[in-house]
Protein backbone atom coordinates (compact mmCIF):
# COMPACT_ATOMS: atom_id res chain seq x y z
CA UNK A 1 0.00 0.00 0.00
CA UNK A 2 1.36 3.41 -1.00
CA UNK A 3 0.13 6.90 -0.25
CA UNK A 4 -0.47 10.08 -2.19
CA UNK A 5 -2.01 13.46 -1.52
CA UNK A 6 -5.39 14.48 -2.92
CA UNK A 7 -4.97 17.36 -5.36
CA UNK A 8 -8.29 18.83 -4.26
CA UNK A 9 -8.37 18.71 -0.46
CA UNK A 10 -4.87 17.59 0.58
CA UNK A 11 -6.04 14.42 2.34
CA UNK A 12 -3.76 11.38 2.27
CA UNK A 13 -5.06 8.53 0.13
CA UNK A 14 -4.06 4.89 0.57
CA UNK A 15 -3.44 3.48 -2.89
CA UNK A 16 -3.27 -0.04 -4.23
CA UNK A 17 0.19 -1.34 -5.15
CA UNK A 18 -0.92 -2.21 -8.68
CA UNK A 19 -1.97 1.36 -9.46
CA UNK A 20 -1.75 2.25 -13.15
CA UNK A 21 -1.11 5.57 -14.87
CA UNK A 22 -4.37 7.00 -16.20
CA UNK A 23 -6.49 5.24 -13.61
CA UNK A 24 -9.26 7.33 -12.05
CA UNK A 25 -9.79 7.06 -8.33
CA UNK A 26 -11.93 9.06 -5.92
CA UNK A 27 -10.83 10.73 -2.71
CA UNK A 28 -12.53 9.30 0.36
CA UNK A 29 -12.46 12.69 2.10
CA UNK A 30 -13.74 15.15 -0.49
CA UNK A 31 -15.05 12.82 -3.18
CA UNK A 32 -13.00 14.43 -5.95
CA UNK A 33 -12.19 12.23 -8.92
CA UNK A 34 -8.43 12.05 -9.38
CA UNK A 35 -6.29 10.82 -12.25
CA UNK A 36 -3.10 8.89 -11.58
CA UNK A 37 -0.43 10.92 -13.40
CA UNK A 38 2.54 8.86 -12.26
CA UNK A 39 2.95 5.72 -10.20
CA UNK A 40 6.53 5.82 -8.93
CA UNK A 41 6.08 7.78 -6.78
CA UNK A 42 2.31 8.11 -7.16
CA UNK A 43 1.09 11.53 -8.29
CA UNK A 44 -2.58 12.48 -8.51
CA UNK A 45 -4.27 15.37 -10.28
CA UNK A 46 -7.88 16.39 -10.68
CA UNK A 47 -9.45 14.23 -13.34
CA UNK A 48 -10.87 16.01 -16.39
CA UNK A 49 -14.62 15.83 -16.46
CA UNK A 50 -17.41 16.41 -18.91
CA UNK A 51 -19.49 19.52 -18.37
CA UNK A 52 -22.70 18.57 -16.66
CA UNK A 53 -25.66 20.65 -15.62
CA UNK A 54 -26.83 18.09 -13.05
CA UNK A 55 -30.34 18.00 -14.37
CA UNK A 56 -30.95 21.73 -14.22
CA UNK B 1 -26.66 0.98 33.76
CA UNK B 2 -29.85 1.99 32.01
CA UNK B 3 -30.98 5.59 32.43
CA UNK B 4 -34.66 6.47 32.59
CA UNK B 5 -35.91 9.22 30.30
CA UNK B 6 -39.10 11.24 29.99
CA UNK B 7 -40.23 13.26 27.02
CA UNK B 8 -42.49 16.17 27.93
CA UNK B 9 -44.42 17.25 24.88
CA UNK B 10 -44.07 13.84 23.29
CA UNK B 11 -46.82 14.21 20.69
CA UNK B 12 -45.12 16.92 18.63
CA UNK B 13 -42.71 16.25 15.79
CA UNK B 14 -39.49 16.69 17.76
CA UNK B 15 -41.06 14.84 20.69
CA UNK B 16 -41.67 11.94 18.33
CA UNK B 17 -38.10 12.08 17.12
CA UNK B 18 -36.85 12.05 20.70
CA UNK B 19 -38.98 8.98 21.42
CA UNK B 20 -37.66 7.27 18.28
CA UNK B 21 -34.05 7.95 19.30
CA UNK B 22 -34.46 7.10 22.97
CA UNK B 23 -36.37 3.87 22.23
CA UNK B 24 -33.41 2.69 20.14
CA UNK B 25 -30.72 4.02 22.47
CA UNK B 26 -28.61 1.38 24.22
CA UNK B 27 -28.37 3.38 27.47
CA UNK B 28 -31.88 4.84 27.81
CA UNK B 29 -35.27 3.46 28.68
CA UNK B 30 -38.29 5.61 27.88
CA UNK B 31 -40.23 5.82 31.12
CA UNK B 32 -42.76 8.50 30.23
CA UNK B 33 -44.08 10.59 27.37
CA UNK B 34 -46.50 13.38 28.18
CA UNK B 35 -49.19 15.03 26.13
CA UNK B 36 -52.24 16.93 27.29
CA UNK B 37 -54.05 16.40 24.02
CA UNK B 38 -53.35 12.66 23.78
CA UNK B 39 -53.39 11.72 27.47
CA UNK B 40 -53.88 7.91 27.81
CA UNK B 41 -53.54 7.32 24.05
CA UNK B 42 -50.77 5.06 22.79
CA UNK B 43 -47.66 6.72 21.43
CA UNK B 44 -48.15 4.71 18.26
CA UNK B 45 -51.52 6.33 17.65
CA UNK B 46 -49.74 9.66 17.11
CA UNK B 47 -46.36 8.49 15.81
CA UNK B 48 -47.09 5.55 13.49
CA UNK B 49 -43.39 4.72 13.16
CA UNK B 50 -43.39 3.89 16.90
CA UNK B 51 -46.31 1.48 17.09
CA UNK B 52 -44.11 -1.16 18.70
CA UNK B 53 -43.35 1.16 21.62
CA UNK B 54 -45.40 -0.09 24.56
CA UNK B 55 -46.19 3.30 26.04
CA UNK B 56 -49.16 5.60 26.48
CA UNK B 57 -49.06 9.35 26.82
CA UNK B 58 -49.65 10.68 30.30
CA UNK B 59 -50.50 14.09 31.68
CA UNK B 60 -47.65 16.56 32.14
CA UNK B 61 -49.12 17.23 35.59
CA UNK B 62 -47.98 13.75 36.69
CA UNK B 63 -44.26 13.74 35.99
CA UNK B 64 -42.33 10.63 37.02
CA UNK B 65 -38.94 10.93 38.61
CA UNK B 66 -36.39 10.11 35.91
CA UNK B 67 -32.70 10.49 35.22
CA UNK B 68 -33.16 12.72 32.17
CA UNK B 69 -36.15 14.84 31.17
CA UNK B 70 -36.34 16.03 27.57
CA UNK B 71 -38.75 18.92 27.06
CA UNK B 72 -40.12 19.27 23.53
CA UNK B 73 -42.69 21.93 24.28
CA UNK B 74 -43.42 25.22 22.53
CA UNK B 75 -41.35 28.27 23.43
CA UNK B 76 -42.33 29.74 26.78
CA UNK B 77 -43.48 26.49 28.42
CA UNK B 78 -40.14 25.29 29.79
CA UNK B 79 -39.28 28.61 31.38
CA UNK B 80 -42.57 28.46 33.29
CA UNK B 81 -42.05 24.88 34.46
CA UNK B 82 -38.30 24.62 34.84
CA UNK B 83 -38.47 24.21 38.63
CA UNK B 84 -40.86 21.28 38.24
CA UNK B 85 -38.70 19.74 35.52
CA UNK B 86 -35.58 19.99 37.64
CA UNK B 87 -37.39 18.46 40.62
CA UNK B 88 -38.29 15.50 38.40
CA UNK B 89 -34.90 14.88 36.80
CA UNK B 90 -31.20 15.31 37.47
CA UNK B 91 -30.66 16.43 33.88
CA UNK B 92 -33.07 18.54 31.84
CA UNK B 93 -32.63 18.92 28.09
CA UNK B 94 -34.87 21.59 26.61
CA UNK B 95 -35.53 21.72 22.88
CA UNK B 96 -37.23 25.11 22.87
CA UNK B 97 -35.56 28.52 22.72
CA UNK B 98 -36.15 29.15 26.42
CA UNK B 99 -32.58 28.62 27.65
CA UNK B 100 -30.45 29.16 24.55
CA UNK B 101 -29.56 32.77 25.15
CA UNK B 102 -27.44 33.98 28.01
CA UNK B 103 -29.21 37.08 29.30
CA UNK B 104 -32.68 38.38 30.09
CA UNK B 105 -31.95 41.39 27.90
CA UNK B 106 -31.56 39.14 24.86
CA UNK B 107 -34.98 37.60 25.56
CA UNK B 108 -36.47 41.07 25.88
CA UNK B 109 -34.98 41.98 22.50
CA UNK B 110 -35.64 38.77 20.53
CA UNK B 111 -38.53 37.04 22.34
CA UNK B 112 -41.22 38.07 24.78
CA UNK B 113 -39.05 38.33 27.86
CA UNK B 114 -38.17 35.57 30.33
CA UNK B 115 -39.75 34.42 33.60
CA UNK B 116 -36.85 32.28 34.88
CA UNK B 117 -33.82 34.32 33.93
CA UNK B 118 -31.85 33.01 36.92
CA UNK B 119 -31.37 29.75 34.96
CA UNK B 120 -29.82 31.35 31.90
CA UNK B 121 -26.31 31.51 33.29
CA UNK B 122 -26.21 27.80 34.13
CA UNK B 123 -27.72 26.43 30.92
CA UNK B 124 -25.34 24.98 28.33
CA UNK B 125 -26.02 25.19 24.60
CA UNK B 126 -26.36 21.66 23.27
CA UNK B 127 -24.37 21.73 20.04
CA UNK B 128 -21.36 19.51 20.93
CA UNK B 129 -19.30 20.84 18.02
CA UNK B 130 -19.48 24.17 19.85
CA UNK B 131 -19.77 23.34 23.55
CA UNK B 132 -18.37 19.82 24.02
CA UNK B 133 -16.11 20.93 26.87
CA UNK B 134 -18.96 22.60 28.77
CA UNK B 135 -21.46 19.75 28.55
CA UNK B 136 -20.08 17.11 30.94
CA UNK B 137 -22.09 17.31 34.15
CA UNK B 138 -24.46 20.00 32.86
CA UNK B 139 -27.91 19.71 34.41
CA UNK B 140 -29.70 22.15 32.09
CA UNK B 141 -29.01 21.82 28.37
CA UNK B 142 -30.59 23.94 25.64
CA UNK B 143 -30.80 22.42 22.17
CA UNK B 144 -30.06 24.99 19.49
CA UNK B 145 -32.42 26.35 16.89
CA UNK B 146 -32.33 24.40 13.64
CA UNK B 147 -31.60 27.36 11.36
CA UNK B 148 -28.99 28.68 13.78
CA UNK B 149 -27.41 25.23 14.00
CA UNK B 150 -27.11 24.95 10.23
CA UNK B 151 -25.58 28.42 10.00
CA UNK B 152 -23.20 28.05 12.94
CA UNK B 153 -21.94 24.68 11.70
CA UNK B 154 -21.29 26.17 8.28
CA UNK B 155 -19.40 29.25 9.47
CA UNK B 156 -17.60 28.03 12.59
CA UNK B 157 -14.51 26.61 10.82
CA UNK B 158 -13.87 29.99 9.22
CA UNK B 159 -13.63 31.52 12.70
CA UNK B 160 -11.58 28.63 14.07
CA UNK B 161 -9.05 29.17 11.28
CA UNK B 162 -8.99 32.96 11.53
CA UNK B 163 -10.41 33.40 8.03
CA UNK B 164 -13.24 35.38 9.62
CA UNK B 165 -13.17 37.59 12.70
CA UNK B 166 -16.76 38.81 12.86
CA UNK B 167 -16.30 42.08 10.98
CA UNK B 168 -17.19 40.61 7.58
CA UNK B 169 -20.42 41.06 5.71
CA UNK B 170 -22.29 37.75 5.66
CA UNK B 171 -25.59 37.02 3.93
CA UNK B 172 -27.31 33.80 4.99
CA UNK B 173 -30.17 32.28 3.01
CA UNK B 174 -31.85 29.29 4.65
CA UNK B 175 -34.35 26.93 3.04
CA UNK B 176 -36.46 24.92 5.45
CA UNK B 177 -39.03 22.15 5.43
CA UNK B 178 -42.57 22.29 6.77
CA UNK B 179 -41.81 20.31 9.95
CA UNK B 180 -40.13 23.43 11.32
CA UNK B 181 -43.61 24.78 11.84
CA UNK B 182 -44.45 22.00 14.29
CA UNK B 183 -47.34 19.57 14.45
CA UNK B 184 -50.05 22.16 15.07
CA UNK B 185 -51.53 23.21 11.77
CA UNK B 186 -52.01 26.84 10.86
CA UNK B 187 -53.67 28.50 7.91
CA UNK B 188 -50.40 28.73 5.99
CA UNK B 189 -49.55 25.07 6.57
CA UNK B 190 -52.50 23.38 4.90
CA UNK B 191 -51.38 21.19 2.04
CA UNK B 192 -53.03 23.38 -0.54
CA UNK B 193 -51.19 26.47 0.69
CA UNK B 194 -47.88 24.92 1.68
CA UNK B 195 -47.14 22.56 -1.20
CA UNK B 196 -44.91 23.91 -3.92
CA UNK B 197 -43.95 27.09 -2.08
CA UNK B 198 -40.66 28.95 -2.02
CA UNK B 199 -41.95 31.34 0.59
CA UNK B 200 -39.75 33.93 2.33
CA UNK B 201 -41.36 33.49 5.75
CA UNK B 202 -38.72 35.39 7.71
CA UNK B 203 -37.11 37.94 5.36
CA UNK B 204 -35.38 39.79 8.22
CA UNK B 205 -35.20 39.70 11.98
CA UNK B 206 -35.41 35.92 12.48
CA UNK B 207 -34.98 35.03 16.16
CA UNK B 208 -32.21 32.55 15.42
CA UNK B 209 -29.96 35.48 14.53
CA UNK B 210 -29.56 35.96 18.28
CA UNK B 211 -27.94 32.53 18.70
CA UNK B 212 -25.64 33.04 15.74
CA UNK B 213 -24.52 36.41 17.12
CA UNK B 214 -24.10 34.98 20.60
CA UNK B 215 -21.84 32.12 19.56
CA UNK B 216 -19.98 33.49 16.56
CA UNK B 217 -19.88 37.17 17.52
CA UNK B 218 -21.20 37.94 14.07
CA UNK B 219 -24.21 39.90 12.90
CA UNK B 220 -25.60 38.18 9.81
CA UNK B 221 -28.08 39.28 7.15
CA UNK B 222 -30.44 36.35 7.54
CA UNK B 223 -33.41 35.29 5.42
CA UNK B 224 -35.40 32.08 5.65
CA UNK B 225 -37.55 30.48 2.95
CA UNK B 226 -40.15 27.78 3.48
CA UNK B 227 -39.74 25.28 0.63
CA UNK B 228 -41.47 22.10 -0.41
CA UNK B 229 -39.76 19.63 1.90
CA UNK B 230 -40.98 18.06 5.12
CA UNK B 231 -37.57 17.69 6.76
CA UNK B 232 -34.43 19.68 6.32
CA UNK B 233 -32.65 22.98 6.71
CA UNK B 234 -30.18 24.10 4.07
CA UNK B 235 -28.13 27.22 4.77
CA UNK B 236 -26.22 29.07 2.08
CA UNK B 237 -23.84 31.65 3.55
CA UNK B 238 -22.29 34.30 1.31
CA UNK B 239 -19.12 35.54 3.01
CA UNK B 240 -16.94 38.44 1.88
CA UNK B 241 -13.59 37.95 3.65
CA UNK B 242 -11.09 40.75 4.05
CA UNK B 243 -8.22 38.73 2.50
CA UNK B 244 -8.14 36.32 -0.46
CA UNK B 245 -8.80 32.69 0.43
CA UNK B 246 -8.12 29.59 -1.67
CA UNK B 247 -10.05 26.36 -1.85
CA UNK B 248 -7.05 24.71 -0.22
CA UNK B 249 -7.29 27.15 2.70
CA UNK B 250 -10.92 26.19 3.11
CA UNK B 251 -10.24 22.47 3.02
CA UNK B 252 -7.57 22.99 5.67
CA UNK B 253 -9.94 24.99 7.87
CA UNK B 254 -12.90 22.62 7.61
CA UNK B 255 -10.79 19.51 8.07
CA UNK B 256 -9.18 21.01 11.15
CA UNK B 257 -12.57 21.74 12.69
CA UNK B 258 -14.53 18.68 11.61
CA UNK B 259 -12.24 15.81 10.66
CA UNK B 260 -12.63 14.22 14.09
CA UNK B 261 -16.28 15.14 14.58
CA UNK B 262 -18.43 11.99 14.48
CA UNK B 263 -21.45 13.65 12.87
CA UNK B 264 -19.95 16.16 10.47
CA UNK B 265 -19.30 15.46 6.80
CA UNK B 266 -17.50 17.66 4.30
CA UNK B 267 -18.98 17.72 0.81
CA UNK B 268 -17.39 20.34 -1.39
CA UNK B 269 -17.33 19.75 -5.09
CA UNK B 270 -16.19 16.15 -5.28
CA UNK B 271 -17.42 13.56 -7.75
CA UNK B 272 -20.86 12.03 -8.15
CA UNK B 273 -24.28 13.62 -8.16
CA UNK B 274 -24.28 15.01 -4.62
CA UNK B 275 -21.37 17.49 -4.80
CA UNK B 276 -22.51 19.90 -2.12
CA UNK B 277 -24.59 19.49 1.04
CA UNK B 278 -28.21 18.51 0.58
CA UNK B 279 -30.88 17.84 3.19
CA UNK B 280 -31.86 14.66 1.35
CA UNK B 281 -28.51 13.11 2.15
CA UNK B 282 -28.92 13.54 5.91
CA UNK B 283 -32.69 13.19 6.31
CA UNK B 284 -33.61 11.23 9.41
CA UNK B 285 -30.04 11.23 10.74
CA UNK B 286 -27.93 13.22 13.16
CA UNK B 287 -25.35 13.98 10.48
CA UNK B 288 -24.61 17.46 9.23
CA UNK B 289 -22.98 18.26 5.92
CA UNK B 290 -20.90 21.34 5.16
CA UNK B 291 -19.34 22.46 1.90
CA UNK B 292 -17.84 25.54 0.33
CA UNK B 293 -16.66 27.15 -2.88
CA UNK B 294 -14.57 30.18 -3.78
CA UNK B 295 -15.76 32.96 -6.10
CA UNK B 296 -12.59 35.00 -6.80
CA UNK B 297 -14.31 37.36 -9.24
CA UNK B 298 -16.58 38.65 -6.49
CA UNK B 299 -14.15 38.12 -3.58
CA UNK B 300 -16.78 35.85 -2.10
CA UNK B 301 -16.88 32.53 -0.32
CA UNK B 302 -20.05 30.55 -0.45
CA UNK B 303 -20.61 28.07 2.36
CA UNK B 304 -23.33 25.43 2.36
CA UNK B 305 -24.64 23.36 5.21
CA UNK B 306 -27.45 20.86 5.39
CA UNK B 307 -29.08 19.18 8.37
CA UNK B 308 -32.29 17.44 9.25
CA UNK B 309 -33.98 20.18 11.25
CA UNK B 310 -35.59 17.70 13.64
CA UNK B 311 -32.43 15.64 14.13
CA UNK B 312 -29.12 17.54 14.05
CA UNK B 313 -31.24 20.66 14.38
CA UNK B 314 -33.16 19.47 17.44
CA UNK B 315 -33.79 15.96 18.84
CA UNK B 316 -30.57 14.39 17.56
CA UNK B 317 -28.54 17.30 18.86
CA UNK B 318 -30.32 16.96 22.21
CA UNK B 319 -29.49 13.25 22.54
CA UNK B 320 -25.93 13.86 21.35
CA UNK B 321 -25.53 16.53 24.03
CA UNK B 322 -27.09 14.29 26.69
CA UNK B 323 -24.61 11.55 25.77
CA UNK B 324 -21.73 13.96 26.31
CA UNK B 325 -23.22 15.46 29.48
CA UNK B 326 -23.75 12.04 31.07
CA UNK B 327 -20.40 10.57 30.07
CA UNK B 328 -21.89 8.05 27.65
CA UNK B 329 -20.38 7.11 24.31
CA UNK B 330 -21.23 10.33 22.50
CA UNK B 331 -22.44 8.57 19.37
CA UNK B 332 -24.66 6.09 21.25
CA UNK B 333 -28.05 5.70 19.64
CA UNK B 334 -27.24 8.07 16.79
CA UNK B 335 -24.94 6.23 14.40
CA UNK B 336 -27.33 5.24 11.67
CA UNK B 337 -27.42 6.39 8.08
CA UNK B 338 -30.29 7.80 6.08
CA UNK B 339 -31.99 6.44 2.98
CA UNK B 340 -30.85 6.52 -0.61
CA UNK B 341 -32.55 6.97 -2.93
CA UNK B 342 -35.35 8.84 -1.25
CA UNK B 343 -38.01 11.30 -2.38
CA UNK B 344 -38.75 14.62 -0.76
CA UNK B 345 -37.38 14.20 2.75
Amino acid sequence: MTEAECAECGATLDLADDLETGEIIDCGTCGAELEVIDVNPPVLDRAPELEEDWGE
Amino acid sequence: MTLSAAVVGGSGFTGGELLRLLAGHPEFEVAQATSRQYDRKTVGSVHPNLRELDLRFSSPEDLDSVDVLFAATPHGVSMEHIDTFQDAADTVVDLSADFRLQSEEQYDEWYDGHVAAEYLEKSVYALPELTRDELPGADLIAAGGCNATATILGLKPLFDAGIMNGDEQVVVDVKVGSSEGGASAGKASSHAERSGVVRPYAPTGHRHEAEIEQFLGLSVSFTVHAVDMVRGASATCHVFPSSPVTKGDLWGAYRESYEDEPFMRMVAGGGGVYRYPEPKAVAGTNYGEVGFEVDPANKRLVVFSAIDNMMKGSAGQAVHAANVALGLDETAGLEFSGLHPVGTP
